[in-house]
């Protein structure tokens, strides 16, 4: 009766197995041995240190945390959120310091394509996208996700209107319609500008201010990272749309500059909690779009303003492509960052990283007899 | 109304996981299926939107009698794990619709019909309690039976325990049973008991805590959670920080633009 029965092995060996236990206790009216046996239950003695439950190890290694269940559509939406928030500010500067006029209209567009995109993604994103106007009952403080609903309502609206504005009054000749379209505009300007530097920057607070170790880490880099990013990008549209006001490349070589500083931050803060920022799919997406986003574009723009001509502006348009991706996959690393740090429950627990790699581990079990 | 907790007493529990089945039946929810996890007996390893009591097997080495196993076995505890119900839920801070709320029993309950699936409370819990089950689109988790508390009855697995492993009755009262549980333990010779209530963290304690055997980071019950709310101060002056950058930055661009290049 020593016989282990594999589960898996099919539900008739089990019922087998069943009767015949009844059998034996009809007949006997005991039954000795054992009933069905987990594969893996109990461990074998010779299992590995870092398979087993213990104070060193945690519950089998088994994570603690749940990772993000967010899909594409988030990282993707703190892209065109971050873009489209800077581009406000933007639009609403060039239009103070009476820049080109072809550009504010730009400037607004992109700020109301973003704003009608990013609502589309994060109801895309809800388990049951039909309730997503559940998001405004009620305006917590406390709850990053809920103001950036409310932000995200103010911002689109405002941009929209905006847009829609710039797109008819050629048309129409608003202007000569009387004041009160220009105190609606100044209004709606005036929203956009607040709703957009925190749309640009609240989704670095929606994911530090959480359970995830490497996103709350870094809560206090977050909101400047990605408003760095999200302004690189807006720059970076604008010129790829043919503006070449040397403002654009002069806030690109900002945000560059403060991606290639927040790149270094990371790379030179020795801790296992940002071990998923350095090691692996989610570690080599970050450092790609850390580079694509930070040193790449920072020299290219800052060398094209010693060169000239066509040069000149190929080298910016290189730029702006490069810190574009580098938006993207740097949006994308810090979700997979974030699911890589959920599934290592050594962080939350206190314990101290493995202090072996699992390939060592597991050629030494090949070595000691089974 | 009496705030209610759990008192979840792994030195009675025989790993039976009827608490497991009376939560599913009472509740309607799904079963996770016949299959063995490879890590003791153990079907799901965690919690999660269809598991809302999960059974810890934590196997040690052999230690003849320890928690009554035969001799040449090895020693194991079990121990039902459960949402901790805390005193500051980082769910329901977190909760954007206001799905998730308090009950009157002190219970954190998530209102399906209210929930639209946006999951950011699964990244706010700090145990891992919370998931958003796919299939269905909305996150799940324990409601404290919530149901038959209105009704003046015990939670299902409470109910269907076999050894009253799993307690439940008033907080202060369990909270002070459990220590009690804990001195008469050690008396008796069980120097490694201890109850896992983290009172000092921010979460302030919780609604349903347990009492261990070794350590408590053996059964993935982490030394001190912290609520995520405590990082929104510094993840918010840091936003302001970025919001100026970005409107000075924009500003000395477009002022300085005019003599451009």
């Amino acid at each position: 009766m020593s016989e282990i029965y594999v589960p898996d092995a099919g539900g008739h060996l089990r019922e087998a197995r069943l009767h015949e236990l009844r059998r034996e206790a009809e007949r006997n009216g005991r039954v000795d041995g054992h009933g069905i046996r987990a594969a893996g239950a109990p461990l074998p003695p010779n299992a590995r240190v870092d398979a087993r439950a213990s104070a060193e190890n945690g519950y089998y290694g088994v994570p603690l945390l749940k990772a993000p269940q967010w899909k594409w559509e988030i990282p993707f939406y703190f892209f065109t959120g971050g873009f489209a928030g800077a581009a406000s500010i933007m639009a609403s500067f060039a239009k103070l310091t009476r820049a080109d006029h072809e550009l504010v209209r730009d400037a607004r567009l992109l700020a109301a394509i973003g704003g009608s995109i990013s609502p589309a993604l994060l109801i895309a994103d809800l388990g049951m996208p039909s309730r997503f106007l559940n998001m405004l009952r009620v305006f917590k403080f406390q709850s990053p996700m809920s103001m950036g609903s409310w932000t995200l309502v103010a911002f689109s609206s405002s941009t929209a209107g905006l847009s829609f504005l710039d797109l008819t009054r050629r048309r129409f000749d608003l202007y000569r319609s009387g004041p009160g379209l220009r105190v609606l505009e100044n209004a709606a300007e005036f929203l956009s500008v607040i709703s957009g530097a925190v749309l640009a920057t609240y989704t670095g607070v929606l994911i530090g201010a959480t359970a995830v170790p490497v996103w709350n880490e870094n809560v206090g880099i977050l909101p400047i990272h990605f408003a760095a990013s999200g302004m690189g990008t807006a720059a970076s549209l604008l010129e790829l749309r043919g503006h070449q006001a040397p403002a654009l490349n002069g806030l690109g070589i900002a945000s560059a500059a403060v991606e290639t500083v927040v790149g270094a931050s990371i790379e030179l803060r020795q801790k296992p909690v940002l071990n998923p920022l350095k090691k692996g799919k989610s570690g080599w997406l970050t450092r790609i779009g850390g580079m694509l986003a930070g040193p790449l574009p920072l020299a290219l723009r800052v060398w094209s303003l010693f060169a000239g001509g066509r040069r000149k502006s190929n080298l910016r348009k290189v730029a702006a492509v490069s810190a574009v991706a580098g938006s993207v996959v740097t949006r994308f690393a810090w979700v997979q960052a974030g699911k890589a740090s959920a599934d290592d429950p050594r962080i939350p627990l206190q314990l101290p990283p493995a202090p072996a790699s699992t390939e060592q581990i597991a050629s030494a079990s090949e070595i000691s007899p089974a | 109304m009496t705030i209610t907790a759990f008192l979840t007493d792994s030195t009675l529990c025989i790993g039976c996981k009827a608490c497991e089945v009376a939560c599913k039946e009472w509740n309607g929810i799904k079963a996770d299926g016949f299959q063995w996890t490879g890590k003791s007996y153990d079907n799901t390893l965690a919690l999660g939107h269809s598991t809302w009591r999960h059974v810890k097997f934590v196997e040690g080495e052999i230690d003849a009698g320890r928690g009554g196993n035969a001799p040449g076995e090895l020693s194991w505890e079990f121990s039902s794990d459960v949402c901790k119900h805390c005193e500051n839920a980082g769910c329901l801070e977190a909760c954007p619709t206001g799905a998730i709320v308090r009950t009157e029993f002190g219970g954190v309950y998530i209102q399906p019909d209210v929930c639209n699936g946006c999951a950011y409370c699964v990244v706010a819990c700090p145990f891992g309690v919370v998931e958003r089950n796919e299939a269905d689109g909305r996150a799940f988790k324990c409601t404290f039976c919530y149901d038959r508390q209105k009704d003046g009855l015990k939670p299902a697995c409470a109910t269907a325990c076999p050894t009253e492993s799993i307690k439940f009755g008033n907080l202060d009262d369990l909270r002070q049973e459990g220590r009690e549980r804990v001195e008469k333990l050690k008396a008796k010779g069980l120097a490694d008991v201890e109850i896992y209530d983290p009172v000092d963290s921010s979460v302030g304690g919780i609604h349903a805590f347990f009492i261990v055997r070794g350590d408590p980071k053996a059964y993935n019950l982490p030394p001190k959670p912290e609520i995520p709310t405590v990082y929104l101060r510094k993840g918010w002056t840091s936003a302001a920080v970025a919001a100026g950058m970005m409107l000075g930055g924009a500003l000395l661009a477009f002022l300085g633009g005019g003599r451009g290049r």
